[in-house]
């Protein structure tokens, strides 16, 4: 694993003409979001996921994961090939408490 | 980038990020090195949240007292974003008698420690939480009790410390603390290696690999802890909830989901290996608490689950010391999955420990030479 130092300078911060632009549904997270938050040292999907949320709604970023992961990629001047993926977490779909409560055949 | 500054913090959880933090507003040059490629990836980001007094072990109650009343109010606007910090109390709640005496030696515990909490009745609970099911017959009421975002705490202590110029760098394994002229000055990393005058160890369970390096070793194992978080819906409650029995823990999050936690029992019994996936069992498990206590939230539904791992020390509290066989060596871990409450007055004490100030309060409770063999 190579080592990132969180310090290094990123080019200068430019607002951009479609940063009102929502990115996350769920959450209605925009792309200027995104973008200030790898300037503010979010470097990766995990880390600007719990700092915004984008990803963390109803879809669990089904819908939005990769254009976030392009967006941070963009912002930090590499391929978004080189980031990893955001965890996949249980339930693949959101699913009531009752429903979840019942996994061993119990009726409460 | 030169490789030497003042102190060198290994991991970048929410106690090193916090740690970092006051050493930088102090004025002095910090290099955090964090093993995962991600900041706070460890217990910091996958624990309940609770900004608890309540429930205590004595040891740790001033420790947080001195957080609630110093720290945790001005945290979000001294690290100049919202942490979701909400003091809306805590409810512990009971539904037999044994639930009854549980809570009771509990509170009786924390208010001989100096802490304002209570016992109160179902008509008391139900008054300040409406949603309350009916066979709650009672519970124990901390009213400055609760909770906070751990995953914006643990990134707002980052994004401020980054500000004052605090070095991190991820993706960086420390492999070996080095003594200098009988001082702990040297740390070699993976990828380089660091000086400094004063090294902090906070790693949570992975402490124990670096201290080795230096004789060290505190007695802790890992422990799971599994949380899950459901849809957001209208605000409904704030206090900080929890039962005799520990069925489950949670609260409502600003954004409007909850989040809650619970134990299977089988805890410590984990491989201990990686980054441990949330278990098939615990979060039916802790679904099934929640609704014994409020029925209401049945068809709320389940959008993740997650775990992560405790440093569960032998005696339950951490290791905050400055241990005489290495000097400057500074270490904080063992916080065996209550360390989010107290992160800002141990990185506090931490940060004075690091370069030699007195501590803001007594730690001696806290001593890596409190174990002793049994024979």
């Amino acid at each position: 694993m190579s080592a990132i130092d969180r310090n290094r300078n990123l080019t200068e911060y430019i607002p951009a003409a479609d940063d009102d632009m929502i990115v996350c549904r769920c959450e209605e997270v925009t792309k200027g979001e995104i973008r200030r938050a790898v300037h503010d040292g979010m470097f990766n999907i995990h880390e600007v996921r719990r700092f915004l949320r984008c990803g963390m709604g109803l879809c669990q970023g089904q819908t939005c994961a990769r254009l976030v992961k392009t967006i941070i990629a963009r912002e930090l001047g590499v391929s978004p090939g080189e980031l990893a993926d955001a965890t996949a977490r249980a339930p693949t779909r959101p699913v009531e408490m009752y429903i979840f409560a019942k996994e061993r055949g119990r009726s409460e | 980038m030169s490789n030497v500054s003042d102190v060198i913090v290994i991991g970048a959880g929410v106690i090193g990020n916090a740690t970092a933090y006051y050493l930088a507003k102090k004025g002095y040059s910090v290099t955090v090195l964090e093993k995962s490629e991600y900041i706070g990836n460890g217990g910091s980001s996958r624990n309940g949240g609770g900004v608890r007094q309540s429930g205590r072990h004595p040891a740790e109650l001033p420790l947080v007292m001195y957080g609630v009343q110093n720290l945790w109010p001005n945290l979000s606007e001294e690290l100049g974003m919202d942490v979701e910090y909400y003091q809306q109390g805590n409810l512990r709640l009971g539904k037999t008698l044994e639930h009854i005496k549980i809570l009771e030696n509990l509170t009786n515990s924390a208010a001989s420690g100096g802490l304002d909490v209570r016992m109160i009745d179902y008509g008391d609970a139900k008054e300040i939480c409406p949603y309350l099911s009916e066979e709650v017959v009672g519970a124990s009421w901390c009213p400055t009790d609760g909770h906070a975002n751990p995953l914006l705490t643990t990134l707002a202590y980052y994004r401020a410390a980054r500000r004052l110029g605090v070095r991190f760098v991820s993706g960086e394994a420390a492999l070996e603390i080095r003594k200098i002229g009988g001082r702990a000055r040297q740390v070699a990393a993976e990828n380089g290696v660091y000086n400094a005058d004063s090294i902090v160890v906070t790693a949570g369970i992975d402490s124990n690999r670096i201290l080795a390096s230096v004789g060290l070793k505190v007695p802790m194992n890992p422990a799971l802890l599994e949380c899950l978080v459901t849809e957001d819906c209208p605000p409904m409650f704030y206090q900080m909830l929890g039962t005799a029995m520990a069925d489950f823990y949670g609260h409502q999050s600003k954004h409007g989901s909850f989040v809650f936690g619970g134990t299977t029992g089988f805890e410590p019994y984990t491989s201990g290996v990686g980054v441990p996936p949330a278990t098939p069992s615990s979060a039916p498990g802790t679904c099934r608490g929640i609704i014994k206590y409020f029925p209401v939230l049945k068809d709320l539904k389940i959008v993740r689950a997650w775990a992560g791992y405790m440093d569960d020390c032998f005696d339950h509290i951490p290791v905050i010391d400055t241990p005489s066989e290495v000097p400057g060596l500074v270490i904080g871990c063992g916080f065996s999955g209550h360390g989010f409450g107290i992160s800002p007055t141990a990185a506090a004490v931490l940060a004075q420990l690091a370069v030699e100030e007195t501590p803001v309060m007594d730690i001696s409770q806290f001593k890596y030479d409190r174990f002793k063999v049994r024979g």
